[in-house]
């Protein structure tokens, strides 16, 4: 992996489709967090109005642990995902952190069913030593509040 | 074909003493029939009037599959209406939500309503001169839902006009609402962050039943909690522990836990379980809003209401609450086996800012699309609806802990893994599909 901020993006959607999730989590600042507001891009705070999940390092972790757990019933068959990203565009630059925009389509895919999402992931990365690390990842999703089914793995 | 609507005798043999039949949760028929019988003859949560705080303001809701709206008065009333307009049938808003200003006006051809529905006004109306507009439905308004009660807020409505009243119908279960409401400090709820809304591929009731299933948790989400209880490892049980730690960690108590905290029925399908403890019984104390209560309610009404906290209030068909967390679930039947489930948070006036984040935090954590704890219980809907149709067994069982004595009482009070919660409310559902009074 290049220092270029847009690849790292490209890489981090790879290792979830790629289903390397142990990978994926140590991309996470450790007081890193993955959102996605309930509101979509309109939403202001995690705190004023809900979200489909707000989750610190400590809840990623029980997601992918739950998922490794023979036990985890809804995924007798498993899914997988696939992201397709367009190109994505450095909205800021300061010091050692950058902040970037990546328009997306998320593809679930579970037995006879699949689930597509549309919307735009945005990255706030900071450098470290051993390369960028997310500060947060949220997704906005394109009508986020609509009835959804369920969303098994990472957006 | 129609199997069931003109034969009561054998929706009534769908529900036995201690186990039903697979058609209640595969008819399409006798889903049509639900709509009909059980959904439009019984008080339905609609929604709640801090939806609607301003004149003008309106939610749109459909129940028993129709288009209703919830429309604030200038006066400060609440009142219901059907979504059409007089003259085709245009739905006069499409937003889910919104301010319509002083007026209705339909997009259609200009017909106008007050907010109360009465007819204000229509282009051309020399052309009706000596028509019979005026005399027939289409020249009185909007249709009006005349039965709706708006009990602390919470908005329900019958749609048919025979039936019972709101008092009798739900009885003692209004104090899940009341507990809820006591829980500010000034007496006042009001929805916040908005609505997570799940899809789930099963029928309704499998789904209701499983608010009342105690002895589920332990099984179905083991993959969730082991590997919340594998973080939290090495953690002293005195440690304070993350509001997604307290809130995840009691799904894994043991059967005897569930057992203990006990249930209790009431008429009419409604339940209460937890009446002794709850999965939310141990959250953290909170000093400053304990005094708060206490000046508002007195010492002894005060701890009284924040010591009930039940895992699940049933007020049967499609309402759930949990006073603590201050949360509620709407069960919306889309089709036999489609179901939209809502889970909606409140803020309560004089309380914490904590109180509502615990609330957010477990619907988020609980009923969200991304829930980490729902999916097991989404999957095992799904594959019911699917197993349901193999043949070999047409029925399901509810024997546990059945007592023929049980068929004789109104109210009891009983373990918390007794299945009589959920016979109780397909004894309601076979009450109310017998009846053939149309809405």
């Amino acid at each position: 992996m290049t220092g270029d901020p847009r690849d790292f993006v490209a890489h981090e959607a790879a290792l979830l489709d790629e289903r390397r999730f142990d990978d994926w989590l140590a991309l996470f600042a450790d007081n890193g967090h993955y959102w996605v507001p309930l509101l979509g891009a309109a939403q202001a705070d995690p705190f004023s109005h809900n979200s489909l999940a707000y989750e610190d390092r400590l809840l990623l972790q029980l997601r992918v642990d739950r998922l490794k757990n023979p036990r985890a019933h809804s995924q007798h068959p498993a899914s997988h995902s696939q992201h397709v990203l367009q190109p994505s565009r450095i909205e800021s630059e300061t010091g050692d952190e950058v902040r970037l925009r990546t328009p997306f389509l998320y593809v679930e895919a579970r037995g006879e069913s699949q689930i597509l999402l549309s919307g735009t992931a945005r990255h706030h990365l900071a450098q470290t030593p051993s390369g960028w690390r997310i500060r947060e990842k949220r997704l906005d999703l394109l009508n986020a509040g609509r009835a959804l089914p369920a969303i098994q793995l990472f957006i | 074909m129609t199997s069931y609507r003109h034969h009561p005798d054998r929706i009534a043999a769908l529900v036995q003493d201690d186990r039903v039949h697979r058609d209640l949760y595969l008819s399409e028929e006798i889903f049509a029939l639900e709509q009909e019988r059980l959904f439009a003859n019984t008080w339905v949560f609609l929604g709640h009037a801090s939806q609607v705080p301003e004149a003008g303001d309106f939610v749109t809701q459909e129940v028993a599959g129709r288009p209703l709206l919830m429309v604030r008065q200038p006066d400060g009333a609440v009142h219901v209406m059907y979504n059409r307009c007089a003259h085709k049938g245009t739905q006069l808003v499409t937003d889910e939500s919104g301010n319509v200003g002083r007026f209705f006006r339909c997009p259609y051809h200009a017909w106008t309503y007050k907010l109360d529905g009465a007819p204000l006004g229509l282009p051309l109306k020399n052309g009706y001169e000596g028509t019979q507009l005026k005399a027939c439905e289409s020249g009185q308004g909007l249709s009006v839902v005349k039965h709706v009660k708006v009990y602390r807020d919470f908005v329900f409505v019958r749609l048919s006009d025979a039936g019972p009243s709101f008092e009798d119908y739900f009885g003692a279960v209004l104090g899940a609402i009341d507990n809820m409401v006591d829980r500010s400090p000034e007496g006042k709820l009001t929805v916040g962050g908005g609505v997570l809304r799940n899809i789930v591929r099963c029928n309704w009731k499998m789904y209701l039943e499983n608010i009342n299933d105690t002895v589920h948790p332990m099984s179905t989400h083991e993959s969730a909690t082991k590997a919340a209880e594998a973080l939290w490892e090495g953690h002293a049980p005195t440690d304070p522990k993350p509001m997604a730690m307290e809130q995840i960690l009691p799904f894994g108590s043991g059967y005897e836990f569930f057992d203990k905290m006990g249930g209790r029925v009431f008429t009419n399908g409604h339940s209460v379980l937890g009446v002794n403890f709850s999965i939310h019984s141990n959250y953290a104390q909170l000093p400053e809003y304990e005094a708060a209560m206490q000046a508002a309610h007195g010492a002894e009404r005060a701890a009284d209401i924040l010591q009930r906290s039940p895992q699940n209030s049933v007020l049967y068909p499609s309402l759930s609450v949990k006073g603590s967390p201050q949360a509620i679930r709407v069960i919306r039947p889309l089709a036999a086996d489609r179901t939209l489930i809502e889970a909606w948070s409140f803020r309560a006036a004089g309380a914490p800012a904590l109180l509502f984040e615990r609330a957010m935090s477990y619907n988020r954590l609980v009923f969200s699309p991304m829930s980490v704890v729902a999916h097991d219980d989404v999957h095992l809907f799904e594959s019911i609806q699917q197993g349901l149709r193999a043949g070999g067994n047409e029925w399901v069982s509810l024997h546990r802990n059945f007592d023929a004595a049980e068929l004789a009482q109104a109210t009891i009070t009983t373990n918390g893994t007794n299945e009589l919660l959920m016979r109780n409310q397909f004894r309601a559902w076979a009450k109310a599909m017998a009846s053939e009074v149309a809405a």
